[in-house]
Parts: structure tokens; C-alpha cells; sequence
């Protein structure tokens, strides 16, 4: 069995009191660091863990943590990104639903590190039961004296606010989120200035995703060291993936990272392999945002070595094999899906939550839109392909924030992968309309690599 | 020309203001319009829709002019600005959703409340619409109902029918 640091007590009847928490061992964390650590010592603690933000970049949370600037007497604010919007991903919810205690003593380990006294967590308005599940948390540490004033004797005052947001992917993006905090439309703001320097109320502030501030809690009952010993490589500790489509057993999983994605699809432990019989044709790794690829390149990688789930394996090949880790949102596809439709579907929901701002991804994202409508409903022109792969590059790279980069990729992935399945769609409208293009060759084993035997 | 019911003039009930108060004491002095997401939610689960009377109550309540309150409610997806069914049926009609049957669960309530996407029933009792993603792809297909935003998961035409019948008995 894998070890689990998250998700070890979920099943215990009442997990989500701060009796059962505590019980369970809950608030050591906040003990160990108020009164035996310095705040720098948090953070160097973190450093070492090798945590990587978990939200979908990918970013060492230490680093970021150090980033901070501190200048005297402006106050400096700690924000949870809990508006888990991305499709395919569903971790967060289910962290804050069934054990919301591990990310309020998370933001309070956290927010002492960074030196604020008063803390957001920015939570999706549609998760209005799990604002009310946090809100709940909140007074029963408020009431155990681990939030407030002078919390546990050392002097450190901490409040935390609940804010939910108004129905906005976009303000996952987190100079959008402050925005929305503040207020206003979800508009992501031109970096630098980075919110480390000036964010929240043009206050240094620090963004982290709600698994990143909730790993954090392990990290420091058992030490950096202890953290990063977990996992391979640069990718270290634990991370929960959020599986869905159409497999056996569905749901939020927390993984070593590291496990042969192979593994993770087929194994009873995990998902079980896929439903009704099927066989895959494709998966998304990561959340909408990252390419898509086929079953072959998803459990293996070019080389023929089995693929990993892990930060660098996953990227292995770039975007010409591979794909990312993003935020853990692994989506399959078994053979009687439609990869057309499925890009058309993603394209729509990347259009609909375009903030507008910039030309590229608010034209860019209804033009694939429009162009992939036709397609799927049987209009679409041979000419049509290319045209898509032209407006993604062009909306790649040329806006104020990675939305625009994350509604390119799935389209030009979906090109360069299943470009034959797009080809027949023209060539095919009725049988298109009628039925699937189905597996072809996407799942055709990779050949292993040949090891060169030196003499 | 406006529909009479937004020229119907607003009135909060004491427990809003009381809420919308408790609210505006979570940010720093001076940084009131941070309560604005929150009091448009509220707001909204009073009166069922933001009317453009509501929402400038809500500008004069936060001392901000009303553009500031118009255009975040015109941005955010969660905001009605015209008037719904009294529980509005939202199901998610994002990918993961969709690779379970989420497109023939929406085929279905359509067929059974008789009326189209973000139309109101002739009872005033239901409207429904597809929503972006719910974060619930392990579960689906899933549908939510506001103000409270209760969670219905692995949903099938069954569960759909007995879901309604159940709203329409309340």
C-alpha cells in the first residue's frame, strides 16, 4: 500500500470535527511550528520538501514562500485558491467536504511562515456546502484557540475569512482571483509586478492551491527531509489525483508520485481499468488544459519505458509525445468516444470563460469554437484542420495569462495526435454523425526501446 | 424598455443587512467593495435575481457607484439578471460530464419540464441550463440547485424525474 498523507483518515466516522482531527493527530503541525519554530524555519522547512505547487504549475512552494517581500509595517496576506474549476479535476472539493481541518491547519502553519494576520480562502461560489463545511471548521478552531488573538501563547493573531467566488474559471488564474477578491471582474493583471511584491490590496501577498497549503501539514510533523524522501526524483511527496470518464472505479486518489501510469488506470487499487469492458483510446493527464494523447503514448513513453506519474515523466517527449502534470485531473477516453466532439466540448468551455480581455484567446477561443462545431456537426472542410492549428498558434503565447496557452493546447494536441479521426470527419459527415471514428491504432503497444548492451 | 418587474422597487429585510454588515467586517478599513461577490450571493438568495434596482442598493450600501456593481454581476455566471424558477436546475455540461451522459440527461429535462434552456415553467417553479464544469467529474453526470447549491451526483433520467417530483411536492 502507498502512503498516504492526506487522505489517511478519510474514512474515519466524523474526520471533519476538530475532535476526530485532533484525535487523529490534527494540529500538531500548528503546535510544533508556534512554539518550537521561527516563521523562517517554516518556510526553510518547505524548501526542502521539494513541494511543488499543486495547483497546475507546478512551482516550488518554498521558493514562491520566498519570494515574499516584507517591507515594514504593510501587512502581508496568505490567499487560498480553492476555485477548483479546472474540468477533470475534483481533489479540492473532496479535501474540503471530508477533512476541511486539514486545510485550516494548513492555512495556519502557512500564514504564520509568511508573517499575515489575516487570511483568505477564495472558494468557488458554486461550493456553497463546502463554504459552509470551511465556515464551520473556522469557528471550531477559532473556539480551541488554535485562530485569533495570541494563538497557543505565542503571541502570533491569526483570522481566516471564507470568500466565495461569483462562478469564473478565470479566477483560478491568480492575479484574476485577487481581482475577484477585491471585488472586481475576474481580469488577470500584467506581471510583474507579481502579487509576492504586490498582490491583495497592493499588499505582498502569497497564492497557494488548497493541496499545496493542506501538504504543507505533513511536512512539518515529519520534517522536509522526511517529505521528500517520497516520490522520485524532483517530483516529491504525494499527490491526489482526481480520475473520471469512463473507468471502473472513478474518484479522488492519492498517489506516490512516481507510480507507472499504467498502474494507476488498471490496478484494483486504483481505478480499476476501464468500464464496461472497453479499451482505451485516450486520456488527459492533468485537467483540460494539457494535451491530449493517446493510450499507447499515455502508458508508454516514445522510448517504449513505461510512462510515470510524475511532474517530468508526464512532460517527457514535450508536446510532440508528451503532456503535463497540471493539476492532477486525469480524464480516459475508451473507445467509443469522439475526440472531435470532445475537443469542440472543451473549446466551448474555454470560450465561455475567456475573460475578454485579450484579443488572441477572446476571438481565438470562439473562432476553434465555431470551426470545431462544424466539424463535429458534419459542415467541416479538409481546410479547416490546418485553419484550427493556425489560430491556436496564435493565440499560444500571446495573452496576459495561461488561459489563452490552455485552450490552444487541447485543440492542437487533438491535431497532432488524432488528426486522421478530424480527416475522416470531413471526408465522412454522415458516418460521423451516425457513429464513432473508435480506436484505430491509438492503443497499438510502443515498441520497447533496445537497450544498447556495452561491452 | 424595462420589464415591470425591475421597475419594482427593493427592499432588504433586516437579517440581509445584518449579513451584509457581518460581511463587510472581514476586510481591512477602507477595502469594503472586497464584499461585494459575497453580497450579491446573498442578495440574490433573498430576491431570486439581481434586478437593477437590487443592485443599485447594493452600490449605495458599499458607497461605490453602480457600473462597479453592474459589471461584476454581468461577468460572473452565478448572477441572475432576470428572473429564474424558483429552484433552478444547473447541470454540468463539461467534458467528464459529457463522457458519462450528461448531453442525454439535458435531452431529458428538457423533455420533461417542457421548456428550454433558461426558459421558466408555466408554474414559475423550475428553469435549468448547462453549466461549465462543477468539479465533480468522478461523479457524474451532476446537477446543483441554488441559493444553497445542494449536490446531486450520479444522476440518471430516474433520478432527474424523482428529483423534480420531489421539488414540485415542497
Amino acid at each position: 500500500m502507498a502512503r498516504k498523507l492526506l487522505l489517511e483518515h478519510i474514512n474515519v466516522p466524523g474526520i471533519n470535527t476538530l475532535d476526530v482531527y485532533r484525535q487523529k493527530g490534527g494540529y500538531r503541525a500548528v503546535e510544533k511550528a508556534l512554539k518550537t519554530l521561527t516563521p523562517d524555519e517554516v518556510v526553510e522547512e518547505v524548501k526542502k520538501s521539494g513541494l511543488r505547487g499543486r495547483g497546475g504549475a507546478g512551482f516550488p512552494t518554498g521558493m514562491k514562500w520566498s519570494f515574499l517581500a516584507k517591507p515594514e509595517g504593510v501587512a502581508r496576506y496568505l490567499v487560498c485558491n480553492a476555485d477548483e474549476s479546472e474540468p477533470g479535476t475534483f481533489k479540492d472539493r473532496y479535501l474540503m467536504t471530508y477533512i476541511p481541518h486539514a486545510l485550516i491547519e494548513g492555512m495556519i502553519v502557512s500564514s504564520f511562515a509568511l508573517g499575515a494576520n489575516t487570511s483568505y480562502i477564495y472558494v468557488r461560489g458554486e461550493m456553497m456546502p463546502q463554504i459552509r463545511i470551511l465556515e464551520r471548521a473556522i469557528a471550531e478552531a477559532k473556539a480551541a484557540g488554535f485562530l485569533g488573538k495570541n494563538i497557543l501563547g505565542s503571541g502570533y493573531d491569526l483570522e481566516i475569512y471564507v470568500q466565495p467566488g461569483g462562478g469564473a474559471y478565470i479566477c483560478g488564474e491568480e492575479t484574476a482571483l485577487l481581482e475577484s477578491l477585491e471585488g472586481k471582474r475576474g481580469n488577470p493583471r500584467i506581471k510583474p509586478p507579481f502579487p509576492a511584491i504586490a498582490g491583495l490590496y497592493g499588499c505582498p501577498t502569497v497564492v497557494n492551491n488548497v493541496e499545496s497549503i493542506a501538504a504543507v501539514v505533513p511536512i512539518i510533523n515529519d520534517g522536509g527531509d522526511e517529505y521528500m524522501k517520497i516520490g522520485i526524483g524532483r517530483s516529491t511527496g504525494t499527490k491526489l489525483i482526481s480520475a473520471s470518464g469512463n473507468l471502473v472505479r472513478p474518484g479522488v486518489y492519492e498517489i506516490e508520485l512516481g507510480l507507472p501510469v499504467e498502474e494507476f488506470i488498471y490496478s484494483d487499487e486504483y481505478c480499476g481499468g476501464i468500464a464496461n469492458g472497453k479499451r482505451l483510446k485516450a486520456t488527459v493527464a492533468g485537467g483540460s488544459s494539457v494535451p491530449v494523447l493517446p493510450a499507447n503514448l499515455t502508458l508508454k513513453l516514445a522510448n517504449g519505458e513505461p510512462r510515470l506519474m510524475s511532474y517530468e515523466s508526464l512532460s517527457e517527449g514535450g508536446f510532440a509525445t508528451g503532456t503535463m502534470m497540471g493539476s492532477g485531473g486525469f480524464i480516459a477516453f475508451d473507445e467509443d468516444q469522439c475526440i472531435v466532439r470532445n475537443t469542440w466540448n472543451f473549446s466551448r468551455f474555454y470560450h465561455h470563460e475567456s475573460c475578454g480581455q485579450c484579443s488572441p484567446c477572446r476571438e481565438g477561443t470562439g473562432w476553434m469554437e465555431k470551426v470545431l462545431h462544424r466539424l463535429e456537426h458534419g459542415h467541416g472542410k479538409m481546410s479547416d484542420i490546418d485553419l484550427l492549428v493556425d489560430v491556436s498558434k496564435k493565440i499560444e503565447g500571446n495573452t496576459i495569462c495561461p488561459l489563452g496557452d490552455a485552450a490552444a493546447w487541447p485543440v492542437a494536441s487533438a491535431i497532432r495526435h488524432f488528426r486522421d479521426e478530424f480527416e475522416w470527419h470531413v471526408k465522412e459527415p454522415i458516418k460521423s454523425l451516425q457513429g464513432n471514428y473508435g480506436i484505430a491504432n491509438y492503443a497499438v503497444p510502443i515498441p520497447k526501446a533496445e537497450v544498447k548492451q556495452e561491452n | 424598455m424595462l420589464k415591470v418587474e425591475e421597475q419594482q422597487p427593493v427592499e432588504f429585510s433586516s437579517a440581509l443587512i445584518a449579513k451584509c454588515d457581518e460581511i463587510s467586517s472581514r476586510y481591512p478599513d477602507g477595502k469594503q467593495k472586497s464584499a461585494l461577490l459575497p453580497i450579491l450571493h446573498e442578495v440574490q438568495a433573498e430576491l431570486g435575481w439581481l434586478s437593477s434596482n437590487a443592485m443599485d442598493k447594493v452600490a449605495a450600501y458599499l458607497k461605490i457607484e453602480p457600473i462597479e456593481v453592474y459589471e461584476v454581476a454581468s461577468f460572473y455566471s452565478m448572477y441572475f439578471l432576470q428572473p429564474k424558477g424558483k429552484y433552478v436546475l444547473e447541470v454540468c455540461r463539461t467534458g467528464p460530464c459529457c463522457l458519462v451522459g450528461a448531453e442525454k440527461l439535458m435531452e431529458h429535462m428538457e423533455q420533461t419540464l417542457g421548456v428550454k434552456e433558461g426558459e421558466v415553467t408555466a408554474d414559475g417553479l423550475f428553469s435549468w441550463r448547462g453549466v461549465e464544469c462543477l468539479a465533480a467529474c468522478g461523479f457524474g453526470p451532476v446537477l446543483q440547485i441554488g441559493p444553497e447549491y445542494t449536490f446531486y451526483e450520479n444522476l440518471d433520467n430516474q433520478k432527474v424525474d424523482t428529483l423534480i417530483e420531489e421539488l414540485r411536492k415542497k
